[in-house]
């Protein structure tokens, strides 16, 4: 399953217009090609993003996602306001983003040497969110386990859970294993928000919850009628990317 | 094995704003031009397509439209004491990746710098006296504003900029920028309409007895056919616009303005996915024959032209003549050489007004539809009493209500949980932000290189930063943030915030893509890398055009300076160099 950041083959892949020449003779992925004469166009050659679709985790053994939906549902509990981090899809969508692009940097610059540096010169280690999630899920359980009556993060009361990422987040804990408990708990913080926050095409958001609880209208285009009316409320329900529940319903 | 190809008139390095520029200047004179674009060719019907191109989460957040560090990266340090490390990801800046560069996915905002910006060094020496500017590596620019009025006319007819005029021939406008330098006549396009938010900063402002005016914009208030013939749409303000590529023709960028045009003439052919790896000069360095470069099967071929137009992103500009021997690198230490030579960034900072009874709909905006006060910006006021030089633009201009990034809180509020859930919802509609932006004056020890250590996928150096928010600049966003004070108070919100600029740049927050300078244009060679009509001091055939020219930063957006240097250089070479090739256009 590939997310739109994967490294795919595009349309720049089919030169098939009279308008392109291919440079010399190659067979790399994607081709350097040469235009002029004309505006190039083909048809079926635009890019959309592909639907996360549910079941099953590609990333995620089922007790690391246990473990992240516990957590998503504490940085995002559900209540009045919207449904919880788990049941809003925000482990889903971390799942698919970490077997994508994302999840191995590969659009990153990741050629050492690798130095400590200083907090402005920003994220230095090696390794890639894919990593930091498998050694962070499991040194926060075996935190958890040493220091909580042997139980796993999820199996914890929701207070307990609160009060272990508030230690996590204040860097108070010392996780095992090198895991920086401050920066693994900023890389959750940060990827349940995106999920939570992202087109529901990504897999969470599900039904446009935080849209919804926010009153963000969505992949809408034209709110040239509403500028003037300051002030006011926008009257119209949000919209994915993929659609509105309205119209899949009409 | 390099593939030598045949010789071109003139080969440009990048096709964004500039490149486009230049290129359709250059073949309306018959000459024949390549231009080589490391990134993909890009076009709104399908790459800014309309049934997607409103999502934050791959544009804003993944940033699929720019510059990706594995391609290049680029390593920093805020001083010499320092070891410089890649930013492994782009973070406070982000360049601009294929066909329309970053004028792809800009937000808009299109000033022009004042003649007390081109003639900086003898502007606030005259006003001021030397001692006031002896920390700073203040220079001329080589030209003046009224120069540069006809270049900056054009590129905002060419780009069809909504505004409205402060100052038409020395006759100052209701309702315009006051303290702008004359123009010759009034924007192509009226204002945008206002939202909520900069309607009420206008208010406020004028309240204080400042001069509101509405920002000067790319996002078009209405149809507009250019002089080009192209035709673009009026902005339908979706609050996609920086990061974004817009899909509504409505945001002025190559690919609305120029290439519609250029792209059907027979003496123009652009090569996407092919990265110049350096300009090949001949034995005595003083003449290039034409760059080499690799395209992505790893093919290398040798193009050679009668000219270089170095027309990429300001940052790569300057490592491309690094790169290539073109100049020597300034060495800080001796204040020698002029390539990397005045780095200078921007100095902004923020405030907020945090309202129980206000729905700003901040989804419902355009990238520069807003209101900015310029009585604090440049030399505006009279710097007598106060201990620096330059000054910001205040801007109240919400640009989105994307969710992911703009989720605005007031202090104390906790970053996750029912708390932090219930102001969320509870300030996302009723926050009204406004920023400084500032200048950002040159210091001896702020400057680029190349990095020691780290090298990009085909083994060559990294640009390295070596900078800091110099003191001057840090004394001027204070004091500037203390009439940011009296604004938000003035507002009468609930609470509000405001956020003071400090030392040691921080490569990870973003701030702004207005990295200038490095092949700063001016009047000497030993001080400066180009001449005043962007012509390298010593290699006569090379052109090197963007914001790598500026000589310092003022407290706006460069683009608008960007675009006018453009068609500076085009008339240079049009009407004098052409005339001589190979020559100097000012002899050193």
């Amino acid at each position: 399953m590939e997310t739109h950041c994967l490294k795919r083959p595009t349309r720049r892949q089919f030169l098939s217009s009279v308008a392109f020449t291919i440079l010399a003779g190659s067979a790399a992925p994607v081709m350097a090609r040469s235009i002029s004469g004309s505006l190039p166009w083909e048809a079926r050659s635009a890019d959309p993003p592909v639907q996360v679709k549910p079941g099953g985790w590609l990333f995620f053994t089922p007790e690391e996602a246990q473990t992240m939906e516990a957590v998503a549902d504490r940085l995002v509990p559900a209540d009045e306001l919207s449904l919880g981090g788990k049941d809003a899809g925000c482990v889903l969508y971390l799942d698919r983003q970490l077997v994508g692009s994302y999840g191995t940097s590969s659009r990153l610059y990741t050629k050492g040497p690798f130095m400590p540096g200083l907090a402005t010169q920003g994220y230095q280690a090696p390794d890639t969110p894919a990593q930091r999630y498998r050694s962070g899920i499991a040194a926060l359980n075996a935190f958890t386990r040493e220091t909580k009556g042997g139980k796993r993060f999820a199996e914890l009361a929701p207070a307990d859970q609160d009060a272990v990422l508030t230690d996590l987040e204040a860097g108070k804990i010392t996780l095992p294993n090198k895991v920086d408990a401050k920066s693994f708990f900023n890389l959750m913080l940060a990827n349940v928000m995106e999920g939570f926050f992202a087109d529901p095409i990504y897999g969470g958001n599900k039904d446009m919850a935080s849209w919804k609880m926010l009153g963000f209208p969505g992949a809408r285009y034209d709110y040239r009628d509403h500028v003037s009316k300051h002030n006011q409320p926008y009257p119209l329900p949000p919209v994915s990317i993929a659609g509105s529940m309205e119209w899949m319903t009409r | 094995m390099t593939t030598i190809l045949p010789r071109k008139d003139v080969v440009i390095v990048g096709l964004g704003w500039t490149g486009a520029i230049l290129a359709h200047e250059l073949t309306e004179d018959g000459l024949d031009v390549v231009a080589i674009e490391r990134g993909p060719w890009r076009d709104t019907a399908t790459d800014f397509n309309i049934g997607y191109a409103q999502d934050e989460l791959r544009y804003g957040i993944r940033r699929d439209l720019f510059l990706q560090p594995a391609v290049e990266a680029m390593t920093m340090r805020n001083n010499t004491s320092q070891t410089a490390l890649p930013m492994r990801d782009y973070g406070s800046f982000l360049p601009g990746n294929g066909v329309g560069g970053a004028g792809v996915h800009w937000n808009g905002h299109t000033w022009r710098f004042w003649d007390s910006d081109f003639q900086i060094a003898d502007h606030l020496r005259d006003r001021y006296g030397a001692a006031r500017i002896q920390e700073l590596q203040l220079q001329n620019w080589g030209v003046t504003g009224a120069e540069m009025e006809k270049s900056f006319d054009r590129f905002e007819y060419l780009a069809g900029i909504s505004g409205k005029a402060g100052n038409i021939n020395g006759q100052i406008q209701e309702g315009g920028n006051p303290f702008e330098d004359p123009r010759s006549r009034d924007y192509p396009l009226p204002p945008l309409q206002m939202t909520y938010a900069p309607t009420l900063f206008a208010e406020v402002t004028k309240s204080l007895n400042l001069h509101p005016f509405p920002t000067p914009a790319a996002n078009l208030s209405k149809d507009y056919i250019n002089p080009l013939g192209i035709a673009m749409g009026q902005c339908t303000m979706c609050g996609f616009c920086e990061r974004f590529g817009c899909a509504n023709y409505s945001k002025s960028s190559a690919q609305t303005t120029i290439l519609p045009v250029l792209m059907k003439k027979k003496n123009f052919e652009v090569r996407t996915e092919s990265e110049v790896l350096h300009v090949d000069l001949d034995v005595s360095k003083k003449h290039a024959r034409g760059v080499t470069y690799v395209n992505t099967s790893g093919e290398e071929f040798f193009q050679p032209a009668d000219m270089v137009l170095l027309c990429a992103y300001g940052l790569h500009n300057v490592r491309l003549m690094m790169l290539s021997g073109i100049g020597q690198i300034y060495d800080p230490n001796t204040g020698e050489g002029t390539v990397g030579r005045n780095y200078c960034y921007q100095t902004n900072a923020g405030a907020q007004v945090f309202f129980d009874d206000k729905n700003f709909n901040p989804f419902v905006a355009a990238g520069a539809l807003g209101q900015t006060v310029d009585d604090f910006n440049g030399d505006a006021f009279d710097h007598g009493p106060l201990d620096f030089v330059g000054g910001a633009g205040i801007n109240c201009i919400p640009s989105n209500g994307r969710p992911i990034q703009t989720r605005p809180t007031p202090p104390g509020t906790p970053r996750w949980g029912s708390d932090w859930k219930k102001a969320t919802v509870k300030s996302y509609k009723s926050t009204l932000g406004f920023s400084s932006q500032g200048s950002s004056y040159p210091t001896r020890g702020n400057y680029l290189d190349l990095d020691p250590t780290y090298t990009d996928r085909f083994g060559r150096p990294l640009l390295r930063f070596t900078f800091d928010f110099p003191d001057n600049d840090i004394r001027m966003s204070n004091w500037v943030s203390d009439r940011m004070e009296d604004i938000a108070k003035a507002f009468g919100g609930r609470q509000y915030t405001n956020t003071r600029r400090k030392k040691g740049w921080d490569s990870v927050p973003y701030q702004s893509t207005h990295n200038t300078g490095g092949a700063i244009m001016g009047t000497d060679p030993k001080t400066s890398a180009v001449n005043k009509y962007l012509q390298s001091w010593d290699v006569a055939n090379v052109f090197v055009i963007g914001a790598s020219a500026f000589a310092h930063n003022a407290g706006k957006n460069p683009t608008g300076t960007v675009g006018a240097l453009a068609f500076h250089a085009a008339d240079a070479i049009r009407q004098q160099y052409l005339r001589n090739p190979g020559q100097p256009l000012v002899s050193a």
